[in-house]
């Protein structure tokens, strides 16, 4: 028969794998964006059955070399709503870290018992686009150093997105113009290269703050504004998401003190009043409770964090289920 | 393929798809189920104010309106095609379907896999106690065993011959037109 109204409009995800924002189409993050809806309304489901069988049968495998909590368990609650089969291989335990040729041997190992996806984070950036090519199944990249972490970046603009049409009470608006400052430690953290790849993509207006020190010198080809006063990047902004600040790297001399980061750049009731009265506060987590982020605000009215981590799920299915059924 | 029908004719008119509806409505009342336990589920897109339609005219016709929820069906389809960005919408409803006469409604009825799947995702709700399927126009070309419960019209048709349902919710008009396109081999 004819499937003459059967056929798929719109865009179409092409890509084998997900390794980072960074070169991605506008189109193609939309469509992520567009995809993930329908599997947070699966999450809420108050049936006794909150997945769906988009990936039944499929082997998903999570290879996480670097510590997480988060972004592992979403991942494979993720792939178990979409009705996966899910395999986590602990880190370290099999394979010597960072080194190229084993990292093949290993997945090749993993594959020959036929994966369909394979999630990895890895200390080393680029060890996800280095495996991409070499195997056949689809490589998604939970965080690769301090390159990039992409669903990261995805589920917080799908986060800013939804507040934004609920804000102004329009289910089409897209975050073009939408002003979104992120403070901290820039220079370490992959979650700010991927969210300020993704921000700029849809057309976002993104700020930068944090000391000197943490700040890379090149981010500024990115289209982003620098700024190195807190109360100067929180006017005007929608969102202010802060990054975590990584305490193991506070011997490196990086900043002078916690306590002189805290006083110039931590986010709490004071700072925010330099921030419009419905600002969004974002984290990626874990936060380092009042030392980027008080108490008060990461509990307060206006902390999106535990949507952030509920959307993550629905983001992950969507990828999953992009890359696993695009007949590629 | 943004092709044009070579030809385009008239099946059903406004009046004739208002006389349908009440047929469907009096076959339903028709097989005894329990106007209270009737729930309709219809099949995004037109299946939706179908139902509506269905719904209300049972409401006319017993004093009580079922309600009625949208099905959309994409996560369980076994064509495992990539909907992705679906601007027809979501599955929704606010009722229970645990020991209800589930009423499946779509404007077409061709394959089958389309209730196959709509019949799946129904079960992860709960356990209705009867799943029905009402249907305006069976085209036919099944390839599944499914066949409708109440069916408006039977309409034989060839693979290049597509039946369009318009109403006026989504269309701006109330019509069913049979549409022959150029044989899948000469189209492109």
């Amino acid at each position: 028969m004819t499937p003459r109204n059967a056929k798929v409009e719109g865009p179409v995800w092409t890509r084998k794998d997900l390794l980072g924002i960074e070169g991605l189409a506008r189109e193609e993050i939309e469509l992520i964006l567009d995809t993930a809806p329908q599997f947070v309304a699966v999450s809420q489901r108050e049936s006794r059955i909150k997945k769906v069988p988009l990936l039944q049968g499929r082997l998903v495998v999570n290879w996480f070399h670097e510590p997480s909590t988060r972004t592992r368990t979403s991942f494979e609650l993720a792939a178990k709503r979409l009705s996966a089969d899910t395999l986590s291989m602990a880190a370290g335990s099999s394979t010597s870290e960072s080194k190229g040729e084993t990292l093949h041997d290993t997945l090749a190992n993993i594959e020959a018992m036929h994966t369909d996806i394979i999630v990895i984070r890895h200390k080393c950036a680029g060890a996800p686009h280095m495996l991409a090519g070499r195997h056949k199944s689809h490589i998604i990249n939970a965080g690769d150093g301090r390159h990039e972490h992409p669903t990261q970046a995805l589920l917080d603009a799908f986060t800013m997105r939804e507040h934004i049409r609920r804000l102004r009470q329009d289910p089409a608006a897209t975050l073009d113009g939408v002003n979104v400052t992120l403070v901290g430690d820039i220079e370490h953290s992959r979650v700010a290269r991927s969210n300020i790849h993704c921000l700029r993509a849809l057309g976002a207006k993104v700020t930068l703050c944090g000391p000197r020190t943490l700040i890379p010198m090149d981010v500024a080809r990115l289209g982003v504004r620098i700024t190195h006063d807190l109360r100067d990047a929180l006017e005007g902004a929608d969102v202010v998401y802060a990054l975590r600040i990584q305490l193991e790297r506070q011997g490196a001399g990086l900043f002078p003190s916690l306590r002189e980061y805290i006083r110039l750049f931590r986010i709490d009731s004071a700072s925010l009043a330099h921030a419009p009265a419905d600002a969004l506060v974002m984290h990626p987590g874990p936060i380092n409770r009042d030392v980027e982020l008080s108490t008060e605000v990461a509990d307060g009215a206006r902390s999106v964090i535990l949507e952030q981590v509920s959307n993550g799920v629905a983001i992950r299915m969507a990828v999953m289920h992009l890359l696993a059924n695009s007949g590629r | 393929m943004n092709d044009a029908p070579l030809e385009s004719t008239v099946v059903m008119d406004a009046t004739a798809m208002s006389d349908y509806v009440h047929v469907l409505a009096r076959e339903i009342l028709e097989d005894g189920d329990a106007i209270e336990d009737i729930v309709f589920l219809g099949i995004l897109r037109r299946g939706v104010p179908l139902a509506e339609r269905i719904a209300a005219r049972l409401g006319e016709l017993t004093g009580t309106t079922p309600p009625v929820g949208a099905l959309a069906t994409t996560l369980y389809r076994d064509d495992a095609r990539t909907a992705g960005a679906d601007d027809k919408g979501y599955t929704h409803f606010d009722f229970e379907v645990d020991g209800k006469t589930v009423i499946l409604v779509d404007d077409v009825l061709a394959a089958g896999r389309t209730i196959r799947a709509a019949m799946d995702e129904v079960m992860d709700y709960g356990r209705p106690r009867h799943i029905r399927l009402a249907c305006m126009i069976d085209r036919g070309g099944r390839e599944l065993p499914i066949q409708p419960d109440y069916l408006a019209w039977s309409l034989a048709t060839d693979p290049n011959e597509w039946v369009a349902v318009r109403m006026t919710e989504l269309d701006g008009e109330d019509a069913v037109y049979l549409e022959r396109y150029p044989a899948e081999d000469e189209s492109e």
